[in-house]
Parts: C-alpha cells; structure tokens; sequence
C-alpha cells in the first residue's frame, strides 16, 4: 500500500515539452510510473517517444484526463506560468496535483490552494514530488536508491528525504512526500501524518522539518492527538541566523519565531524522538521499528 | 525582501495611503535642505531594517533645518542592533491623536491571508497580542475576493476604528496584492486631530518569488562575498564561524551547517549549490569559500539523486584545477553518498590531490572538518 500515488495512477506531465518535463518524464517512466499523458498548450496532438514508450500530448488537462483517465499531473511549468497551469488543473477537476516549480509567487500559490480546496490535493509547490518505490514516481525524487517497505516519510527538503531513504533503503518505503520548502503549501505535513496513520501499508513514520513556520508545532500537537504509530523526527536549520533566507523560500527564523530548537521541543513534549543528525534519525527508525 | 520605511510610505503613497511629506537623506546637509524645504517642525528617523529605533534614539525631533541637520549627524552612521543607518526619513511631524495598528499578511499556517487591526497602535505588535489579546482583531482574508469596501467598514468597526479608516484598509490591501507583499504594516496608523488618517510608519515584505512581475530596485549587499556570491548566481550566506560549508538542497546544507556545529566548530557559510552541481557551479562555490579569510577547512557534502556522485567527483576535480593556487592549501574535507558514491570516490582518491580528504559519513566529515579548522 501506499498513499496518495499507487501503481493505478495515471499521470499526466504538465509542460512535458520542455526540457525539465521530458527529462523527468523519462525518468519517472524508467520508476515504473504510468505516464499516460503530456499537456502543453497549443502543442496537442503530437506525441513524444520516450525509447518504447510514445506519450501523447494534449493542449488541455480536461482533454488529456477526458482521453486517457489521467488522475494525477505533475507540474513542471516555468514559474510565472505555473499559476494558471496549476488553475486549469483544478478546474479539469485532477484529484492530485504535484507542483515541482520552484520560485513560484506566494499569492499564486495561496490562489491556487484556495481554488484547490475541496476537489484537488495539491503538493508543492518547490517540492521533489512523491513516490511509492516500486509502484509509482511524481516527481523528481530518484527511484534507486531505496526500496519498497513499511516506511511512509514526509520532508519539506529534497536532499534530506533522499539522504533518509538512501540510510533506510534496505527496511524501504511505502511512500515518500516532498511536501515543498516554500512559505505556503498545497499539503502539509499533518495532511501527510493523518495519511500514514490511515495506510495499513505504513508501520512507522519519518518526519523531517526545517527552520521557518509554525508546520512542525501543529505536526506536534496533531500526533499527540491522532497518531499510534510510531513517529521519529529531524529537524534542520538549528544554526540559522535570525531573519536570513536559508536556501528554501521558507526557510526564515523571524524574530523568535519558526526556530529549530521550538520545533524539536514541541516534538519532544509529545514524545517524539527526533534526531540530531539525519544518520541518528535513522537509527532511531530502526530502534523504534523493532522495538 | 524587507523594504525601508521611506520605500514603504512610497509604495504608499503611490497606492492613495496618506503619508507625512518628507524624502530620504544620506548627509546632514540634505536633512537641512529637506526641512527648510518642508518648512515646518520635522522628524528624523534612521532607515533600518529592524525594531525598537526609538528607544535606541533613532528617531529625533527637528524644529527647522539648523536642529534638522544636527540631529540627521547624530543618527546618520549610528548602529541599531547591529544594523547601520546608512539613511534617514526626513518628514512633517504629524502629532497622533489616536493610534492604531494595521497589517496584512501571508499565513503561513493556514496557507491563506490574514488581516490583523487594534485600535491599539503604537507598541510592538508581539507585545500587544501577548498583554491585549482581545484588542488584536484577526480574521482570514479569502484570498479570491479579498478585501472590499464593505469587508474593510467591517474590520475597521470590528477593530474600534473610526469609519475614515476603512479606506485606508482597503488601500492596504491593495498594496498587499498589487506589489505581490508578503507583508503590509502599519504601526501606527494614526488618527490626526484634525481627523486625517496617516500612515506614520510602514513595513512591507516582498514576495522575491514575484520579482519577474514588478520593477523593482535590486537589494543591496552588506557583505561583499554575499554580493559576489549573488553575481555568480549562487545561494550563499554568511556565517560567522571557520568551517566552510557547500552542499547539495537548502535541507541537506542547513542540516550539514546542524551537524558541524555538533562536532564543536561554527560554519562559516550557507552554500547550496542545488541539484545540478556541474564543475563550473562547484569551482565558483569553492572559490567563493576560499576567499573567505576566515575559513580554516572545508566541509563538501553531497548526496547524489539525480545527479550521480561520480559526476560530482568530476566537478570537485575540475573545480580544484580551475582554482589552482588560489585554495592556499586549506583542507577540503569531501563526503560523497547515494548514487555512484563509489565510482566518485574512486576519481577523488584517483586525482590525488594534496588538500582533498575524503570520509564516507556526515557526522564524520563533519568531525574532521571541525578538528581541521581548530588547527589540528
């Protein structure tokens, strides 16, 4: 089992004609993933070999899904585009939406997540994607160096997910989510806590957090409430400067605020142990699972 | 980006918000010119970026441009927690007869908008939610329809506002869209005795994101590697410490920065040379680093998913080649792991160069990077 992305998703690449959408659309096919379909305006009705494999491309995302039953699109438009491409997904009524932008507007993004609400999941954007090993990959996380497992994962980081299923890639994952760096985000790391919690194919749950934000707090107090399997948890960012962007748009500590050390602490308070490196969270992991 | 003050009221300004008259200074003599212009008693307020100038006797008052100048000598160069004012505000005195607060912003939490209003203006925000809680009126904003006439006459009534704010509110607001802000703030936001309404103050945070849909005038640089760094397109900041630091993704550098910290010695940057790291980006980083007199070793961490470690080790030793002499023999300390680590390790210790040492773990590179740049 997985969440959010199993083997019988069907994804479309929006802005599969440009160079990043077909890199990745070649790899995201090599993962296994059922590629049914690229979307760039104004280009339908060509189609794009990738080796064996020809994808077909649509101008629209409501043509694309009505064609082929596409009922996931990963987003790789240019940011300034990325506004309305991820709107007319949501109008086409997608039920997921992965946004691997990065550098999007922050109103975009708060748009777009209150025309989402209700009708499409959006992950992102600024974020890897997601992938279930051995089923599925939107995105742009690399599907060899892990495998599939019991562990569901959830990171605002790219590299640091990576870096966690490379350490862990012999107990492997269900699924693995990039939820995004940016300040606003289509799903966050309790909509990801509560998935886990439901997916008789997770045992165990690696949570990883970074300066900025109050997302590790409410994570806190939402597994205190919800969550019986066992949760491990690292945090970056506890030698940030105050009021210093640290690489991801998000990443900022304001005045007393969205500090690491708070974070750890609220974790800590409700029992989850978290990490002081990412080797120790994994061997937390291993610690909590066998226990 | 956080904008000054005078930036602020111009955007302001420009979007119908009353403002004090006034214009920026950078010498004495200037701060003379504009009060004489102003004809009338003036304020001189140091520009920085950061709270509590008064009290740290940032802002003065001037009866004409004699005081004017004097004063603007005596802020002009001061340092304001540890940020120099380089300028100061040059305006009107405009005496309050009520204050208020109004702001609105991103939240974050909520991933929407919210609007904060207190007929309670005047102190620091922080401080007014944690003493009045119930004076501070916070509502989400829909981020579709947002704020009109009528939602504004609402929050300002709801707030304690007299309805000649409400205007004001709006305006606001539209700031908040039509400059793409991840902030807007007043405080105060004062109410005249002859019953205008002014904006005394002004914070407003851009969306950097956004950037490509406004014309807007470049950030300057304090910190002249920061300022090359951004020339050479690279995510750099400046630490304090003697490690230097350059890895791949904001996380894994901020964690990398976590854990040289844990082996007992500061990193001396932020250096995050993305997914790609080519030879070019990684030769630029290392020459960044290395022309920080302050570093004592390097730390290169990386982990390899998209790209693999051995083109990485490629880049590592083009860019030691491209830099030459210019690494004054400082200790690179470099940890490659996921895909490929080992053809990439194998090219390292292949290319035998004299500064590069290579352990296969973080927690461990980091320890030798610390030890290496105690002088060990």
């Amino acid at each position: 089992m997985a969440i959010f992305l199993t083997k019988d998703s069907r994804v479309l690449v929006q802005g599969m004609t440009g160079a990043e959408g077909s890199r990745h659309t070649a790899r995201m096919l090599a993962a296994g993933t059922d590629i049914v379909a690229g979307v760039t305006p104004g280009k339908g009705g060509r189609s794009l070999d990738f080796g064996e494999r020809a994808v077909p491309v649509f101008g629209s995302v409501a043509e694309a899904m009505a064609e082929t039953g596409a009922d996931v699109s990963v987003v790789f438009v240019p940011p300034r585009f990325t506004g309305s491409a991820v709107e007319e997904a949501v109008e086409a009524g997608i039920p997921l939406c992965v946004v691997i932008t990065e550098g999007v507007p922050v109103h975009d993004a708060v748009r777009f997540r209150a025309l989402a609400s209700g009708r499409t999941r959006i992950i992102g954007p600024n974020c890897p994607g997601l992938i279930s090993p051995g089923q599925s990959s939107a995105g742009i996380i690399p599907a060899d160096i892990t495998s599939a497992g019991r562990i569901g994962l959830v990171s605002k980081s790219g590299t640091l997910t990576y870096q966690l299923m490379y350490e862990l890639r012999d107990l492997g994952f269900s699924t693995a989510v990039g939820i995004g760096g940016d300040p606003v985000v289509g799903t966050t790391h309790i909509d990801c806590l509560k998935a886990f919690q439901d997916d008789p194919g997770t045992d165990a749950i690696v949570m990883i957090g970074e300066i900025g934000g109050d997302a590790e707090e409410r994570a806190a107090a939402y597994i205190a409430a919800n969550v019986t399997k066992p949760v491990i948890a690292y945090v970056a960012g506890f030698t940030a400067p105050e009021g210093r962007t640290m690489g991801h748009a998000g990443a900022i500590v304001s005045g007393s605020s969205g500090t690491a050390q708070a974070k750890k602490e609220a974790l800590e308070a409700v029992g989850v142990r978290v990490g002081r490196t990412p080797s120790e969270t994994a061997r937390l992991l291993r610690a909590g699972v066998s226990s | 980006m956080d904008l000054y003050e005078f930036q602020a009221k111009e955007l302001f300004g420009r979007h119908g918000i009353p403002v004090p008259a006034g214009r920026v200074a950078t010498t004495p003599a200037q701060a003379g010119a504009i009060a004489a212009e102003l004809n009338a008693p003036v304020v001189i307020k140091a520009q920085v970026k950061t709270g509590g100038r008064g009290k740290a006797g940032g802002i003065r008052s001037a009866a004409g441009p004699v005081t004017a100048e004097v004063e603007a000598d005596r802020v002009l160069g001061m340092d304001i927690k540890g940020h120099v004012a380089r300028a100061v505000l040059v305006e009107t005195a405009t005496v309050p007869f009520e204050e208020y607060y109004a702001a609105f912003l991103v939240d974050r939490a909520e991933g929407g908008f919210l609007a904060m209003v207190s007929s309670q203006g005047g102190m620091e925000i922080e401080e007014l939610a944690a003493t009045d809680p119930d004076a501070l009126v916070k509502l989400p904003v829909d981020p579709v329809s947002g704020v009109d006439a009528e939602t504004a006459r609402a929050l300002a009534a709801k707030a304690g506002l007299p309805e000649q704010a409400a205007g004001v509110l709006e305006q606001l607001w539209r700031v908040l869209v039509a400059e793409d802000a991840l902030l807007v703030e007043v405080n105060p936001l004062i109410c005249t005795t002859d019953q205008r309404i002014v904006a005394l103050d002004g914070k407003v945070t851009l969306d950097d994101n956004a950037a490509f849909r406004h014309s807007r005038e470049p950030e300057e640089q304090a910190d002249g590697l920061e300022a090359r760094a951004r020339a050479k397109g690279l995510n750099y900041v400046k630490l304090d410490g003697r490690v230097g630091v350059i890895g791949n993704g904001a996380g894994l550098v901020m964690s990398t920065l976590d854990v040289v910290a844990g082996a007992g010695a500061a990193p001396a940057n932020f250096l995050d040379i993305g997914g790609g790291a080519s030879a070019k980006v990684m030769a630029d980083g290392l020459e960044i680093i290395l022309a920080d007199p302050d570093v004592r070793s390097v730390l290169v961490n990386v982990f390899g998913g998209i790209t693999a470690c051995d083109a990485v080790a490629s880049g590592i030793v083009t860019a030691l080649e491209l830099l030459g002499e210019r690494g004054h023999g400082r200790p690179i300390v470099v940890r490659l792991d996921g895909n490929n680590a080992e053809v990439g390790r194998r090219i390292l210790s292949d290319a035998r160069h004299p500064a590069v040492r290579q352990v296969s773990t973080m927690d461990g590179a980091a320890e030798t990077a610390a030890r290496l740049a105690a002088g060990a």
